[in-house]
């Protein structure tokens, strides 16, 4: 339904998006993640029709919107910082779009009033937004974007200023909106665990280009490269060489004097071939003996204990120096914890645990 | 509390003295009659006679006068009318400045708004009698248009109401600017962005929510320019001619030409209570202004 083809953006010197494509689906829910400066908002505002791309042309169902302005796209926003008119009551603001498609007032209201029990603002269509609490300005936000019934919503960071647990409520509530709407809704964020919880394919970006696209799932246990891998999520890197022993299966050697590791990987390694294995934290085994089955095992210290509630992660020092992190869940009471500070460890993971990745 | 209490006595016991009391002293004028002695009028409250003979003498027979002379309410009402032109013209041209500024990149603007408040530095009556050079028959602006040949005789602008009009826009240009610049650079970029969104043409965009949210501005600023220039006496006697009648120019004369003293304190007392109207309109505005911030 979208279609960035070959997008290149330039703001004088500096080229915010390199020769981008990328298709977005009708009715998805899709999730545009990277650092702040990796061009997410330009694209985002290139949808919006706030900025026209330097080279290369945007589609929307087919049609070329470049050189079409922002009030005539069918294309609605919801602004970081909401951007609600002071002047006018929450149920003005809602109307705002309406009006201007200068539809009768009779339809306008009934519009307004499915908008605001949607969002649940009911309460508060007489109050003006500085009278409500940032939660519910961030409902009007997306009430306002939604009433005209786009094809397409942009949300830029659209729960930045809530606090985490309100953040996580709407989360919910956002997705819920985008299936009873059927919209297609386009986010951009910073966090990964928002992009990861809402949307059901995520573009990784830096510096202007596209890293991955995929599911949630799919960025997470299959990352294509190490900056994806580090970018989402936890991860240990451990750089080496591949040697292919057959079966997809390779021996990763990775430090003087310890045993290679063992990894799987579909994609092919030749032999001496730089590379890095990712594997997740909670993906290793810490255990106090030696396993004795696990495909790949090192000895090391615990150097610090990070202590989160539900898990606990160890940075577990191996006498070459490199820091390997592992996670376990807490299934029991702090004061039966068997591994504390300074004790010798093994780490253990399977052969399919980790990501075996070229750069 | 005391020190809170001295905090509050500071200003009030300043605008007592500075503006209640010669308030008082000109009204005090305004209620006596004329008389060839110095100061030029009698004195109205004798203590040796007491209270009561006090208030059994005042008369009001000064502000009668000046309902019966017509001289007195056209000059009010062409006052006005001067004001409330010269106002709208300045909004007109000052609105544009201040927006050009709101938008203008970041590192321009202490220099636009440096340039806006530059022509304080100079002598006020020194930049009217520069205007008086510009607008002369024989001054900068004819020389120009002859030079370009736009006009074979010299415009006949110095000592006309449009040259009042020039100066007055001139001078107060700054204090409509300013507190419209101020209104404009708080205005959040991304609501002219979300109503072109939301289906609006740039224009529109601007008459829907730039002009609503820089409303608090302009009406300071019509009051800041508008309260002053309705009172004005240095532009009209340097740039007016004798067709320009404005009330400053009257009280002027009744005061020094005529030395009228109590019929030019009644003309006072009158303006002032003119001017109570829009200065509590203008405070009521700021208020409400503090008030939505909040």
């Amino acid at each position: 339904m979208i279609r960035f083809q070959n997008v290149t953006k330039r703001f004088g010197e500096f080229t915010a998006i390199h020769d981008l494509s990328l298709d977005i689906f009708e009715k998805e829910f899709f999730a545009l993640l990277g650092p702040s400066g990796c061009g997410k908002t330009t694209m985002m505002r290139m949808l919006g029709g706030f900025e026209t791309p330097t080279e290369g042309r945007i589609e929307l169902a087919g049609q070329d919107i470049g050189p079409v302005p922002p009030n005539k796209r069918a294309v609605n926003m919801m602004f970081q910082s909401y951007a609600l008119f002071p002047h006018l009551s929450i149920w003005d603001n809602i109307a705002f779009g309406l009006r201007r498609d200068k539809l009768p007032k009779d339809q306008i209201a009934a519009r307004v009033e499915e908008m605001l029990k949607l969002t649940r603002l009911e309460k508060f269509a007489r109050r003006k937004p500085h009278q409500i609490s940032g939660g519910q300005r961030q409902r009007v936000a997306l009430a306002r974007s939604l009433a005209k019934a786009p094809k397409l919503l942009l949300l830029d960071e659209p729960l930045g200023a809530l606090d985490k647990k309100l953040r996580q409520d709407t989360q919910f509530e956002l997705m819920d909106i985008q299936e009873t709407t059927g919209t297609t809704f386009v986010i951009v964020t910073h966090d990964q665990e928002e992009a990861m919880t809402v949307a059901s394919r995520v573009a990784v970006m830096d510096e202007g280009r596209l890293m991955q696209v995929a599911t949630p799932a799919r960025i997470y246990e299959t990352p294509d490269s190490v900056y994806v891998a580090d970018f989402i999520g936890d991860v240990n890197i451990i750089q080496g060489t591949a040697k292919p022993i057959g079966d997809d299966r390779f021996h990763v050697s990775w430090n003087e004097g310890q045993p290679p590791l063992t990894a799987t990987s579909a994609k092919p390694f030749s032999d001496g071939q730089t590379c890095h294995l990712a594997i997740r934290p909670e993906k290793v085994t810490i255990t106090t003996d030696k396993p004795d089955t696990a495909d790949n095992a090192v000895q090391g210290k615990v150097h610090d204990i990070a202590y989160l509630g539900n898990l606990s992660t160890y940075h577990v020092a191996l006498p070459c120096g490199t820091m390997i992190k592992a996670q376990t869940a807490n299934t029991r009471r702090l004061s039966r914890r068997q591994i504390t500070w300074e004790d010798p460890v093994w780490l253990s993971w399977t052969a399919t645990a980790g990501v075996l990745l070229a750069e | 509390m005391m020190r809170r209490f001295t905090l509050i006595a500071v200003p009030y016991l300043w605008l007592l003295l500075l503006f209640l009391v010669p308030f008082v002293i000109v009204l005090k004028i305004s209620l006596s009659d004329t008389a060839l002695s110095i100061p030029p009028y009698t004195p109205v409250l004798d203590w040796a006679e007491g209270i009561r003979a006090f208030f059994s003498q005042l008369d009001f027979e000064n502000f009668v006068w000046l309902t019966q002379d017509d001289l007195y309410w056209k000059a009010y009402l062409s006052s006005f009318s001067i004001a409330l032109v010269s106002t709208l013209l300045t909004l007109l041209i000052g609105y544009p400045i201040a927006y050009g500024m709101a938008r203008a990149p970041e590192e321009w603007r202490p220099t636009l708004m440096m340039l806006i408040i530059l022509p304080f530095w100079t002598s006020f009556l020194i930049r009217v009698y520069a205007w008086m050079g510009i607008l002369s028959n024989e001054g900068f602006l004819n020389q120009f248009l002859l030079w370009l040949g736009l006009i074979d005789t010299p415009l006949t602008i110095l000592n006309t109401n449009t040259a009042v009009y020039i100066g007055i826009v001139y001078t107060y240009l700054p204090f409509m600017i300013l507190p419209i610049y101020a209104a404009l650079d708080r205005l959040d970029g991304s609501l002219i962005e979300a109503a072109e969104d939301l289906g609006c043409s740039r224009l529109l965009a601007f008459w829907l929510v730039v002009i609503p949210l820089s409303r608090n501005g302009i009406v300071a600023g019509c009051f800041l320019v508008f309260i002053p220039a309705l009172g004005e006496f240095v532009i009209p006697s340097l740039l007016g001619g004798s067709g320009t009648l404005m009330i400053g120019k009257v009280l002027w004369e009744e005061f020094f030409s005529n030395r009228d003293w109590p019929v030019a304190s009644a003309v006072a007392v009158v303006l002032l209570l003119i001017l109570v109207v829009p200065i509590v309109l203008f405070q009521r505005n700021q208020q409400k202004q503090a008030e939505a911030e909040q």
